[in-house]
């Protein structure tokens, strides 16, 4: 009764989607694959992109996977800090900004 | 941090074979993750075999300045361990008679055994190519004993290998103890200024990144980058290479993954990595290990295992090089470190 819904270990198994629809499994591997390579953004820029992602979509394998990615990569708890401040910058501008069509609203309908 | 070596503490990991029996048991126990043993047979048979020996690696001994966290030596001010002048001069011996290549000294600390000097003179006059001393840096500025030695490597043409495990003070400090940081930078400063580093000097200059906690390295060139462009601009630092090397689980980094709760999370991420390319290009293919007492090992973590070449020779005084190409290879799960990935070597990555 007491078993999480998220197990750490879990993680691992992330391949194991493939099973029950190998094609679309290895389709999303590979493009997933590519999508990291290293092109016009550096693969450390797009570790830094994925670690910031995870918290905004609040992914705990991710945050684990990413957390660890950028460690190997070198990159620092600032720098890291620094990424998830922008996904909360992104999510908290994105309530703020509709601050404007409430004022809209408020503004309208008072005399 | 601690500030002795486990052998110091009397820690149950200081014994080898405690450590032996760890890695082949718990996640490694049949039904378990393969053994490295396991994983090899998977390949061909002559995979891991001695080639030309090219490295002479030499552990002058266990005494540092330092006491690391990470250290697979378990070194440290209160190892006493020296290779004797008797044993290094067979080395010399061995230096004239073989074609050994590169000869790489190593500890501890190798700068405070008494006799470095007179050896680093002795083996530089016998003109072996590539001339290695890997220093831990803080030992050049430990006392003013040891401030000439930037010239002393400089006249004798010395190659060296540096650990500096990152190029920011927090990660560095946190592996190899506080105020570690500025005094490496020092250093590297004082070996720049004497002529190391500079781009088109021959008195090279190279860094080792070891990872500070329980992940693998990253590519070794895009590191290689960020150390450049960070030590260039914060401190004037030039440097030639880096070499990153896997942190195998053995003595006090052995002692950090168990006790930090990492262990079998770091020993999977091992094993998944396991790249049977780097087999082939592994440090115990072309390396032989000589430890302080003169005993001989396929490469320096061998020697902390206490796994002797499995050879009729084994002691540098015995040497002979037919016979010792004809071993097999010593192997535990230890392994796994230098096959992960891009493999790792004291020259970094493998591939």
């Amino acid at each position: 009764m007491n078993t999480p819904y998220y197990q750490s270990q879990d993680l691992k198994k992330f391949k194991n989607i493939s099973d029950w629809s190998p094609e679309l499994g290895e389709k999303f591997f590979e493009y997933y694959a590519s999508v990291f390579e290293e092109s016009a953004l550096t693969a450390r820029e797009k570790s830094l992109i994925a670690l910031a992602v995870a918290h905004t979509v609040q992914c705990p394998y991710c945050i684990d996977a990413y957390t660890q990615d950028g460690l190997e990569r070198g990159i620092d708890k600032q720098e890291m800090m620094e990424a998830v401040h922008v996904a909360a910058a992104i999510r908290g501008g994105a309530s703020l900004v509709h601050g404007v069509q409430m004022m809209e609203v408020y503004q309208k309908r008072s005399m | 941090m601690a500030t002795k070596s486990l052998k110091g503490r009397v820690h149950a990991l200081a014994e080898s074979s405690k450590q032996l029996t760890f890695l082949s048991n718990g996640i490694f126990a049949p039904g378990g993750l393969p053994t490295f043993k396991e994983k090899l047979e998977t390949l061909p048979a002559d995979a891991l075999r001695p080639k030309k020996l090219e490295i002479l690696q030499m552990n002058l001994g266990y005494m540092c300045n330092q006491v690391c966290a990470h250290c697979h030596v378990d070194a440290g001010p209160d190892r006493k361990e020296m290779m004797s002048r008797e044993t290094l001069s067979y080395c010399l011996q061995i230096l004239k008679q073989t074609p050994v290549t590169t000869l790489d000294l190593t500890g501890g600390a190798p700068e405070m055994h008494p006799d470095f000097r007179w050896f680093v003179a002795e083996a530089a006059s016998i003109g072996v190519e590539d001339f290695i001393v890997r220093s831990n840096l803080t030992i050049l500025r430990a006392n003013k004993k040891y401030y000439d030695l930037p010239h002393f490597f400089k006249k004798h043409g010395i190659h060296v290998v540096s650990s500096l495990p990152f190029y920011k003070k927090e990660k560095t400090d946190r592996q190899r103890g506080e105020g570690v940081f500025s005094q490496s930078i020092q250093a590297l400063q004082a070996l720049n200024d004497v002529g190391y580093g500079q781009q088109g000097s021959k008195l090279l200059l190279d860094l080792v990144y070891n990872p500070s906690g329980a992940f693998l390295p990253a590519n070794q060139q895009a590191l290689e980058h960020d150390f450049k462009k960070a030590l260039k601009k914060d401190f004037d630092i030039d440097f030639h290479r880096l070499f990153t090397i896997t942190n195998l689980p053995i003595s006090r980094f052995l002692e950090y993954l168990i006790a930090s709760e990492n262990y079998e999370d770091y020993m999977h991420r091992l094993v998944e990595a396991f790249n049977p390319a780097a087999v082939a290009n592994v440090m115990c293919t072309n390396t032989l290990s000589v430890g302080w007492d003169g005993s001989l090992y396929d490469c320096d973590f061998n020697q902390m295992l206490d796994l002797k070449v499995a050879s009729p020779v084994q002691h540098i005084k015995d040497f002979d090089l037919a016979q010792l190409q004809a071993r097999e290879i010593c192997i535990s799960q230890h392994c796994y470190g230098c096959t992960a990935g891009a493999g790792s070597s004291c020259q970094g990555s493998v591939l």
